[in-house]
């Protein structure tokens, strides 16, 4: 077990060890013993970013779409301080990442030496944890301990420090031995107790509804399975956050669509009219619950989380039960079971019908054109045109990542990558990168908008350098369509610098990276070229026009609850400025 | 943490009436930028900190105990202990103030400047408050003084009119009463 080698081959030995076939990274001078180490072995794939933001987000969409540790190797100064925001990216959503940082020998941090910057320093405040690996001893432990801290309890990003006389120090290496961690160990096993209390409350509901977020996700696949039984067994209403899709089928029946800013009518009006919520693995996000001192006022909550933090600190709630989602959803089932529970049929079939009433309003609809391609439209058909190939999607941040929300339905967990939490635009097109080295049979697609994906263009050559057949679907309005939406409504539509103006020809910029552009702007043709995009065995620039001013309803505008949504109808309405029903305090909030 | 709590209309602590002074002890790992990740929470998350103290208790296990006095309302002390016990080289996070005997010590020294009348009054002070004089000069006394953060308070503000020229204080220690540990 415990070999004398160099630091960098330790850090090779512990990526083996911890089953890492793949990472994303970038070189500099203060990783080269690394990537020495990396280019005499094959066990290991790296990934050559064009950028290290992009090795991030890689890293995201990898470890996203597989539920493993997702691996980022970036070198001192300059390429730590580019991976930033997708550590924030990660932490914020919760996903699990190792980050390899370069950094000048020991001898020399603190002097401003060439390419040096506080890396721990910088990083306290946007990973789960860090670690300046001072000396080769440490190393293979904190390797170890690194990929335990990152997958463990609510998973996030590591990073790792490597100064660079220790990765050419020599020293024993240990594989990951079964310690204990000295003082993280997060409690998987929810209070039994507390889950019959519950269960019990769930029993008594009249007008309950399950409200479901990325923890479930992150619980791992059994999670999905336990809450699809769970709900199935209480025939609840079921809800979710953007982060949580997928982890109860679109198709299914109980099924009401996202909730939230841009969530549906029938989600939202029955968070609000509830007398039950049973929140799995979310986190009472702002963009989730609208104005607080008017969320679900007439509610009882109960709140599953790992995260002891996340418990009362936005919405107080009447019973947490701290544990892993699968967990604890697998002893709610048993209790259930255990105890013969049965639910209010009566109460539950005039909630069922109120519910209806509220999906009667169709708030997803849009005013449909047979000129111009609606954005709604394109997603639509991309969905329908997809969805029964193994396509995983992700999105960058914007209209588009809504629209792709609302109009494309999941039916399984791990196949939606957005950036829910930090609302990072760029994000799409390097997780779609991670997610088909992951998935290298699978179709992958970035919905994109053309500002977001100018962002981090660059790894359109990653795509083509590795051969990933990855597919960027640009909803194309010239616009940053939600900036230009807000100022619309919030700003009398005064559109300072939303106007995405100078914009590359698309098709060509996919020639130049040699890849294949498509374009189009007719709705006649929009299942031909689609269909042309998916047969492409390369990536594709999808150059897909649409309506330029469409805004993205429904929609909780600032400051408002839950019932005070505002519908695409309403927008339409001649006389009814939408900009008014927004008060100062609302304009104040973002 | 009152200055962001009044402005963020999330925040569950936009009543602040209700704020409550408390003290926090937690146990680390005694390992680099422990301290840093401690103090950058209560920055980044905009709580406050009143005093905060910290020191090596078990040498050989590398385990230091810090103590923290902050105030907020209940709602944002409880996440204070939460957002604390994440941070994954702490062992232990315990609010005394929830405790029903806690004991709060803190340590200042007080130079004072006078002469005359004022000589001796600044020293039948000191005697009332149990100081001891630990430097005098023909025109300063430095008064060493222990016990809790308000009798401290009422001290410095005794030897104010006198002439004090400055204080040094360590912040609280605190610790149970009885035979119970953390
Ligand atoms: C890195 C970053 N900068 C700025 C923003 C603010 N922002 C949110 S959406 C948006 C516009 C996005 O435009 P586009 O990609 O064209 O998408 P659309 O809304 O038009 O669909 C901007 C600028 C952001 N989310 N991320
Ligand atoms: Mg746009």
């Amino acid at each position: 077990m415990s070999k004398q080698m160099t630091g960098a081959e330790m850090i090779v030995e512990a990526l083996k060890d911890q089953g890492v076939d793949t990472i994303f990274g970038y070189p500099g001078g203060a990783v080269l013993p690394i990537y020495d180490a990396l280019f005499q072995q094959e066990t290991v794939q790296h990934v050559l970013v064009r950028h290290e933001q992009g090795a991030a987000h890689a890293a995201e969409g990898y470890a996203r779409s597989t539920g493993k540790v997702g691996v980022l190797l970036v070198t001192s100064g300059p390429g730590a301080t580019n991976a930033i925001t997708g550590l924030t990216d990660a932490l914020l959503d919760s996903i699990p990442l190792v980050c390899l940082t370069g950094q000048v020998p020991t001898h020399l941090i603190g002097s401003d030496a060439f390419q040096e910057c506080d890396t721990v320093g910088i990083t306290r405040h946007c990973t789960k944890h860090n670690y300046l690996v001072r000396s080769i001893e440490d190393l293979p432990r904190i390797l170890h301990e690194a990929f335990y801290v990152a997958r463990s309890g609510r998973p996030g990003p590591v990073v790792v420090d490597l100064p660079k006389d220790v990765q050419f120090a020599l020293g024993l290496y240990q594989g990951p031995l079964n310690i204990q961690h000295k003082t993280y160990q997060p409690k998987l096993k929810g209070d039994i107790d507390r889950i019959r209390e519950a269960v019990a409350m769930m029993a008594k509901a009249k007008r309950p509804v399950f409200y479901t977020g990325g923890g479930v996700i992150n619980s791992g696949p059994r999670a999905s399975t336990l809450l699809r039984e769970l709900v199935a067994m209480t025939g609840f209403p079921i809800t979710s956050t953007l982060m949580g899709l997928g982890s109860y089928p679109a198709s299914g029946d109980n099924w009401l669509g996202m909730l939230g800013m841009h969530g549906t009518y029938e989600a939202n009006h029955t968070m609000h009219d509830c007398d039950l919520m049973i929140a799995v693995g979310a986190r009472f996000d702002d963009r989730i619950t609208g104005r607080l001192d008017a969320f679900s006022p007439g509610s009882k909550k109960i709140h599953i989380d790992i995260d002891p933090s996340s418990i009362n600190k936005n919405v107080k709630v009447d019973m947490s039960i701290v544990g892993d989602c699968a967990h604890v959803l697998e002893d709610m089932i048993s209790v259930w079971r255990a105890e013969g529970h049965k639910t209010d049929d009566a109460a539950l079939g005039a909630w069922w019908k109120q519910i209806d009433h509220w999906r009667a309003r169709k708030s997803l609809a849009y005013r449909a054109s047979a000129s111009t391609i609606k954005p709604q439209y394109a997603v639509q058909r991309l969905y329908e045109l997809t969805k029964d190939r193994d396509t995983y999607i992700t999105t960058e941040v914007g209209q588009h990542q809504m629209w792709a929300a609302q109009h494309y339905h999941f039916e399984e967990p791990n196949r939606w990558m957005t950036s829910g939490g930090l609302g990072t635009m760029g994000y799409g097109l390097p997780a779609a990168i991670g997610v088909q080295m992951a998935h290298p049979k699978s179709l992958v697609i970035d919905i994109a908008g053309e500002a977001s994906i100018l962002m981090n263009m660059q790894e359109m050559s990653t795509a083509v350098q590795y051969r990933l057949p990855v597919k960027i679907f640009i909803l194309n309005n010239e616009y940053m369509g939600m900036v230009r939406q807000w100022q619309e409504l919030l700003h009398g539509g005064r559109y300072s610098q939303s106007y995405s103006e100078a914009l590359p020809d698309f098709v060509k910029l996919a020639e130049a990276y040699g890849g294949k552009g498509i374009r189009c702007s007719d709705p006649e043709d929009l299942d031909r070229a689609i269909l042309e995009m998916i047969d492409y065995p390369g990536p594709v620039i999808f150059d897909c026009i649409v309506a330029k001013e469409e805004n993205c309803f429904p929609m909780i505008p600032s400051g408002k609850a839950h019932n005070e949504m505002i519908l695409a109808e309403l927008s339409d309405d001649a006389g009814v400025e939408i900009g008014s029903i927004i008060d100062e305090k609302g304009k104040m909030l973002v | 943490m009152n200055a962001i709590a009044a402005l963020s209309p999330y925040s569950s602590s936009l009543g602040k009436s209700n704020i409550e002074r408390h003290t926090l002890s937690v146990l680390v790992d005694n390992e680099p930028g422990v301290l840093a990740r401690v103090v950058g929470l209560f920055s980044g998350r905009g709580y406050n900190i009143e005093s905060l103290t910290v020191a090596e208790v078990a040498h050989g296990e590398h385990l230091s105990r810090i103590t923290i006095v902050t105030a907020g309302t209940p709602e944002v002390i409880e996440q204070i202990s939460h957002q604390l016990e994440r941070i994954v080289p702490i062992h232990k996070v315990t609010d005394l103030s929830m405790q029903d005997k806690v004991i709060e010590r803190e340590l200042a020294m007080i130079k004072v400047h006078g002469t005359g009348d004022h000589r001796s009054e600044a020293l039948r002070l000191a005697e009332a408050f149990r100081a001891k004089v630990i430097d005098a000069t023909i025109e300063s006394f430095i008064f060493e003084l222990t016990g809790s953060p308000t009798k401290i308070d009422d001290f410095v503000e005794l030897m104010r009119p006198i002439g004090l020229v400055e204080v040094s204080r360590t912040g609280v220690a605190a610790i149970t009463r009885g035979a119970q540990g953390m």
